[in-house]
């Protein structure tokens, strides 16, 4: 079923390390069980979603805009509550604990489900703070360890060779793409399992979105499971090893990305995919 | 029709002349409107507002050449016991109709009241604040009374200013901060407050401005005596000492108003002339203050 690092070999630039880093997990890290959304308590935005996601693997959620797959996205790491009036339902399964219950530690949860968002967030302090900020945030205290894990996310982010000599300088200081990876070595700082990305590319140019694509497949072949929202249906091919369809609030289909594109078992994902609609 | 598009675009470019000409007319004629009164203000007090024995002598009751020593300080002091008193509160307030207020019928309730709290004439406040402080608790004549009643008068202001600076700030921020795991409340206080914190800074100090020239709310409630001060009294009972805050202390804006309304010596003109201009110098230095600092603030906390 799963094949870690399936994508490596995609992997135009390699990050530092990723080849001697021999991780051997292996399996589902989270599964979702019929993940339903309620805002209002009547309106439902999402039903009944069940999908698995493996360590080393990128999914790629697609559908036409409104189909519920950011919605969706936005369950695997709470964010949704908060939200007001906005209620998941179903069950959620980090490590095989469920995690859909009131009272869950949902910052502890969000450390290791990072998320990178649409519009590039840094927040504006120096890069170096960006990603030193969450740390000491999470009680880490330890100077050198900070410095080296700076250091250690950005070369994953591959952003380290652009910005090693101004960390001091305002992260607004950056461009688009170099903002997007420093959200994304922001998320990797805190050694994430999971990394959640909704639409990361939106607002990026065609070079900037190589370089996250490039990114992303570095991260999976490292043992994270990503999870990527996208529009764009050759980005999802190009960086994805399992497709999700989401139409009208549903998970249509789902299976292997070269199987989706090529022999969807559902019209509807069939009529996406040639640009019919959406 | 190829001649009805070139007729439309050459009437539309003669309404955008007409307006751009009527806009900036309008807004010439409001800053001549101001730079004349501030140029006649300075022109006729300059003399004195310049004069350090003006600024540092007491006032006088019946003969010329009285100063407004204690007044300048009163000022300032009223000023400084006001914005910490209601610094917290507002910032409190902000933060929580910004940040945590969840949308319903108490929420808008208070906000209704903070609108309304906001357009109350300041000699309203300043009559509350005297049956409430003055007579009822027993404060009388006082510093505290008096920046209590410039609170009640400020807060409103100062929430408003500081929810604005707060809601300007994008979502994508806080969902940044939630995103890595932070409370809502780090997230407020480490990244939405520091990127906030220029504009409330602005927000505050301009709101200072207004304080400081406020003479309508402080009549009944700080009272329109001053006594002399001595700066080398430090019993905060005594009236003379500068700290103490239940010493009554007429403020510049109340000095003026005092002056002309019931003032008796002979120079009265040129007091409140001078006294006019270090009032709109005051305000005049908080402006460009706020502006500078607001800057400066936000250069560091961004590292921008």
């Amino acid at each position: 079923m799963m094949n870690f690092g399936s994508k490596a070999s995609k992997l135009e630039v390699v990050g530092d390390k990723v080849a001697d880093l021999n991780v051997t997990v292996d399996g589902t890290i989270m599964r979702t069980k019929d993940v339903g959304v309620r805002y209002n308590e009547t309106y439902k935005a999402l039903r009944d979603v069940s999908l698995n996601f493996d360590r080393g693997q990128v999914t790629a959620l697609i559908g036409p805009s409104g189909c519920g797959k950011s919605t969706y996205l936005r369950c695997l790491n709470l964010m949704n509550r908060e939200i007001p009036h906005c209620h998941i339902d179903g069950e959620i399964y980090f490590h095989g604990k469920q995690i859909n219950f009131k009272d869950v530690n949902v910052y502890d949860l969000r450390t290791q489900v990072g998320m990178v968002f649409q519009t590039p967030n840094p927040f504006r302090k120096s890069i170096y703070d960006n990603i030193a900020f969450g740390l000491k945030k999470h009680g880490i205290k330890d100077k050198a360890y900070i410095d080296e894990t700076v250091e250690r996310s950005l070369k994953q982010a591959a952003l380290w060779d652009e910005v090693k000599d101004k960390l001091k300088k305002s992260a607004y200081a950056l461009s688009g793409g170099q903002r997007q990876r420093l959200c994304i070595a922001r998320t990797l700082s805190l050694n994430p399992e999971i990394v959640l990305m909704d639409e990361p590319c939106s607002a990026l140019d065609p070079i900037a979105t190589r370089a996250i694509e490039r990114t992303i497949l570095s991260i999976a072949s490292r043992g994270i499971a990503v999870i990527i929202v996208t529009h764009n249906i050759e980005q999802a091919r190009r960086v994805s090893d399992k497709t999700a369809y989401f139409y009208l609030g549903e998970m249509v289909e789902t299976g292997d990305t070269s199987k989706i594109f090529t022999n969807p078992d559902d019209q509807r994902t069939a009529d996406y995919l040639d640009g019919r609609f959406g | 029709m190829p001649s009805n598009l070139s007729e439309r675009a050459i009437k539309a470019k003669r309404q955008d002349k007409t307006a751009t000409v009527i806009i900036s007319v309008i807004v010439g004629f409001i800053i001549l409107l101001l730079a004349a009164i501030i140029i006649y203000i300075l022109a006729k007090g300059i003399g004195k507002a310049v004069d350090p024995s003006f600024l540092t002598s007491n006032p006088q009751q019946f003969k010329e050449g009285g100063g407004i020593g204690p007044e300048l300080f009163n000022s300032f002091y009223l000023l400084v016991i006001t914005l910490i008193i209601s610094f917290p509160l507002s910032l409190g307030a902000a933060i929580f109709l910004a940040e945590y207020a969840p949308a319903n019928a108490v929420t808008s309730g208070i906000k209704t009241a903070i609108e309304v709290l906001s357009s109350l004439p300041s000699i309203v406040v300043g009559l509350f604040a005297f049956l409430l402080f003055v007579i009822q608790m027993g404060w009388g004549f006082s510093i505290a009374s008096g920046a209590l009643a410039l609170t009640v008068f400020n807060i409103p202001l100062l929430v408003r200013t500081i929810q604005q600076a707060l809601e300007s700030v994008p979502a994508h921020q806080r969902d940044a901060g939630l995103a890595m795991g932070l409370t809502r409340w780090e997230t407020t206080i480490h990244i939405i407050l520091p990127t906030a914190m220029p504009a409330i800074v602005t927000g505050l100090i301009l709101s200072a401005g207004r304080v400081f020239g406020e003479a309508a709310a402080l009549i009944y409630s700080a009272g329109q005596s001053a006594p002399a001060l001595d700066f080398t009294n430090f019993d905060l009972s005594s009236a003379s000492c500068p700290w103490n805050i239940w010493r009554p202390a007429e403020t510049l804006a109340v000095h003026i108003w005092k002056i002309n309304s019931e003032g008796v010596v002979p120079d009265l003109e040129a007091v409140s002339d001078g006294t006019a201009a270090v009032l709109i110098i005051c305000v005049l230095a908080f402006n460009l203050l706020a502006r500078f600092l607001g800057k400066r603030l936000g250069k560091k906390l961004t590292a921008e």
